[in-house]
C-alpha cells in the first residue's frame, strides 16, 4: 500500500520541533517530492557497523533503489560503495546529503552541501541546527529537520503501516506509489 | 504550503485511519488476510526483514496485514506512536510489562484493577521475579510512597474496576516522570472517545479490545500502545543490545518506535499471543461505530444510574457520572463524556439478595464480560474476583452484596423496567 497524492493528518507526532519550525521543515508535500526525486544520496556519518541506526537507513534506502554515497573518512567502502571523507570530495554530483552528524557539524556540512550544489539537505531525527537549516534555504536548497528518512520513506510508501505504527496518512483514494 | 496537511476528526479517523483502498482491487471495506505467512520478494529482501532493516511482513504471528489496520487505526484514536495488537487484553498487559521489566524489577500498580489483572501481577508476575506493590489510587500520593529504587513502572486504570474509580492520570504521570519511569494505563472502560491517557501523559495505554472497541462481544483481543515520547535509554531492556537479533539496539535503532518494535519483534513473537486476522477484522467493524455507541452507551448509564440512586432496594449507586460520587470532579476532566458504562451498586439484603435479583433478570445477561452492545451483569464476588482471598477483596473494594452492571443499547425503558421488577423481586 502506498498513500498516493493523499493528506497527512496533522497531529504532529514526535517532533521536538516547535509548530512553525515544522510547518517549514517537515512539510509533508515536500517530504513527498523530495523522496520522489533524489537519486544519489550522500550519507554524512554513515557508520560501517551493520548494527548502527545509519547502517539501518543506508540499507534500507539502498534497497528502495537509491544510489547511497557514504561519506565516512575512517572508512574504505560500505555498502558496496567507495567512501568518502567529506561530501566535498565526492566526485559525481548529488541530490540529498542526509546528515548523521551531531547538530555542532550541521554547519560545515551544509556549506559543502551547497559547494556541491545538492538540492536537499536532510537533517536526521534528533538533529536541529536552524542557523544552518537558514544558511542552506538562502542558498536555494530543500531542508528538512529532525525526521528519518527510511521513517518518511516507509510512512509514505505504505510499509511504517504493516508494522502497526501510526502514519498519520488518510485518505479514501486507492493507493498509488509515488517513489 | 499547508495544503498538504489536515487535522482530521475523531469520527473521520475511526472510518478511515490506518486503511488505503488497495491498489489493484479496491476494495472499500478492510480485506481479511486470513494467511500465516507471505511470500518474499527474493533471498536479499527475506534476509532485511529478519534483520528488521526492512519493514515487511514475515508471519502471522508477529504482522498481518488486517491487523495492521486495526493497529494504525487505533494508535491514530489514541494519539499513539503506534500500536500492537494482541490475543486478549491480558497478552497486551503481559507484552508491554515483559518488554518493559527485568528479574527484580518492581511496579506500583493501582489497586482498583480488573481482578484478572490483579492477579496476574501477584501471581505470574510474582512467579517471574517482578514484584507488584498494590495503592488505593484515590490518592495519587500512594504511588509516591510505594516507590523503591527498583520501580520501573506505574500502573492503573482510567476507570477502575469495579467501583469506578477515575485514575488522577496527570498526577500519576507527573510522579512516573520525576522518576523517568512511564505510567502505563489500562484504556478498556473509557475507550479513546471518551478519555485519551496520552494526551494527559501516559506512556504506555493497554486495552482489552474484547470489550467496547469490539463492541458486540465477538472477538477476544487486546493492544497496547505508546506515546513516542518517552526516553528507554535508562530501560537496558529497551536499550540493550539484543542477543536474539545480532546485538540490535531497539531503542538507538528504531527510535520513538523503538519500544513497540521490541514488543513486536521480541515478546509478541517469543510469548507467541498474537491476534487472529478473523477478530482483526471484526474489531475494525467495531470501531468505526466507536463514538456512536458510546455516546449512547454513557447515555443509557446515567439514566440507569439515577433510576438505581432513588430505588429503596438500592444500598449505594457508584457511578462517577453521578454529582455526589467523590470520583465525580476526576471524572469531568478526565471523561468530560461520561465515566463510561461500566458501574457497580449494592442491593439491599447483601448476597442473598443479590443472588435473587441476577435471577429476576429477564434482558440483562449474567455472564463474564463488559462492553458488549447488550446490557450485562455480574456478581464479582461469586465469579470475577472470586480467585482472590477476602483481604484482597476488600483492597480491591469489593463487597458481597456488590453487583457489576455493563450499560447496552437498548430501549432505556426496557433497561429500567427489567431493572425494577428484579429489584422487587429480592424481596419475594
Ligand atoms: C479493565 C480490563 N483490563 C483487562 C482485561 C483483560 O482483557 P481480556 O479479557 O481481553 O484478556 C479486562 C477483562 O475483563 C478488563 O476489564
Amino acid at each position: 500500500m502506498g498513500s498516493g497524492s493523499s493528506l497527512a493528518c496533522d497531529i504532529s507526532l514526535n517532533s521536538i520541533l516547535p509548530k512553525h519550525l515544522q510547518d517549514r521543515y517537515q512539510n509533508p508535500s515536500l517530504i513527498r517530492r523530495i523522496l520522489a526525486e533524489s537519486k544519489t544520496i550522500a550519507m554524512v556519518g554513515l557508520s560501517s557497523d551493520g548494527q548502527r541506526p545509519s547502517y539501518f537507513v543506508a540499507s534500507y534506502l539502498k534497497y528502495e533503489g537509491y544510489r547511497i554515497i557514504p561519506v565516512n573518512p575512517k572508512a574504505k567502502e560500505i555498502l558496496g560503495e567507495k567512501a568518502y571523507p567529506d561530501v566535498r570530495s565526492i566526485p559525481h554530483p548529488i541530490d540529498l546529503v542526509e546528515v548523521f552528524r551531531r547538530p555542532e557539524e550541521c554547519d560545515e556540512i551544509v556549506q559543502q552541501a551547497i559547494e556541491k550544489k545538492a538540492k536537499t539537505v536532510w537533517f536526521q531525527l534528533r538533529i536541529v541546527n536552524e542557523h544552518a537549516a537558514q544558511a542552506a534555504e538562502a542558498a536555494g536548497l530543500d531542508v528538512v529537520m529532525d525526521k528519518c528518512v527510511k521513517m518518511e520513506h516507509g510512512r509514505y510508501n505504505g510499509s511504517l503501516h504493516w508494522v502497526g505504527m501510526n502514519t498519520e496518512i488518510i485518505t479514501a483514494r486507492k493507493a498509488r506509489r509515488l517513489f | 504550503m499547508n495544503e498538504s496537511k489536515r487535522a482530521f476528526g475523531f469520527e473521520t479517523r475511526m472510518l478511515h485511519a490506518g486503511h488505503i483502498p488497495d491498489a489493484v482491487t479496491g476494495a472499500r471495506a478492510v480485506p481479511i488476510y486470513q494467511t500465516t505467512s507471505y511470500v518474499f520478494d527474493d533471498t536479499d529482501f527475506a534476509a532485511q526483514l529478519f534483520e528488521l532493516k526492512q519493514y515487511g511482513n514475515i508471519y502471522t504471528r508477529i504482522m498481518n496485514p488486517t491487523t495492521a489496520v486495526f493497529e494504525e487505526r487505533l494508535a491514530s484514536l489514541e494519539n499513539a506512536t503506534g500500536c500492537l495488537a494482541t490475543a486478549s487484553g491480558q497478552a497486551a498487559q503481559f507484552i508491554a510489562l515483559a518488554t518493559l521489566l527485568q528479574p527484580e524489577d518492581e511496579i506500583v500498580a493501582s489497586a482498583h484493577l480488573y481482578g484478572g489483572t490483579y492477579t496476574q501481577f501477584s501471581h505470574t508476575l510474582r512467579k517471574l521475579c517482578v514484584k507488584a506493590h498494590f495503592v488505593d489510587p484515590t490518592d495519587p500520593k500512594n504511588f509516591e510512597r510505594a516507590l523503591t529504587p527498583k520501580t520501573r513502572a506505574l500502573y492503573g486504570e482510567t476507570i477502575g474496576n469495579p467501583r469506578g474509580s477515575i485514575l488522577d492520570i496527570e498526577a500519576a504521570a507527573e510522579i512516573a516522570k520525576a522518576r523517568r519511569i512511564p505510567l502505563i494505563v489500562d484504556n478498556t472502560f473509557a475507550t479513546p472517545w471518551l478519555c485519551r491517557p496520552i494526551d494527559f501523559g501516559a506512556t504506555i495505554v493497554v486495552h482489552s479490545a474484547t470489550k467496547f472497541i469490539g463492541g458486540h462481544g465477538t472477538s477476544i483481543a487486546g493492544a497496547l500502545l505508546e506515546s513516542g515520547n518517552f526516553d528507554y535509554s535508562h530501560y537496558p531492556t529497551v536499550s540493550d543490545p539484543s542477543p536474539s537479533y545480532h546485538n540490535l539496539k531497539f531503542y538507538e535503532t528504531f527510535g520513538h518506535y523503538g519500544f513497540l518494535m521490541k514488543a513486536r519483534a521480541e515478546t509478541l513473537r517469543d510469548v507467541g499471543a498474537c491476534i487472529s486476522p478473523f477478530n482483526s477484522f471484526l474489531l475494525i467493524q467495531g470501531l468505526e461505530t466507536l463514538s456512536l455507541r458510546m455516546e449512547r452507551h454513557v447515555q443509557n448509564a446515567l439514566a440507569v444510574a439515577q433510576f438505581l440512586k432513588s430505588h429503596p432496594k438500592v444500598e449505594w449507586v457508584s457511578y462517577a457520572g453521578l454529582p455526589d460520587s467523590p470520583y465525580h470532579a476526576l471524572a469531568k476532566k478526565y471523561t468530560p463524556k461520561g465515566p463510561g458504562a461500566v458501574f457497580a451498586f449494592g442491593v439491599r439484603g447483601g448476597r442473598e439478595a443479590g443472588k435473587k435479583f441476577i435471577e429476576a433478570l429477564q434482558i440483562f445477561s449474567h455472564l463474564a464480560n463488559v462492553g458488549d452492545a447488550k446490557s450485562l451483569v455480574i456478581h464479582p464476588a461469586s465469579t470475577t474476583h472470586q480467585q482472590l482471598s477476602d483481604e484482597e477483596l476488600q483492597k480491591c473494594g469489593v463487597g458481597p452484596e456488590l453487583i457489576r452492571l455493563s450499560i447496552g443499547l437498548e430501549t432505556l425503558e426496557d433497561l429500567l423496567w427489567d431493572l425494577d421488577q428484579a429489584l422487587l423481586a429480592t424481596s419475594r
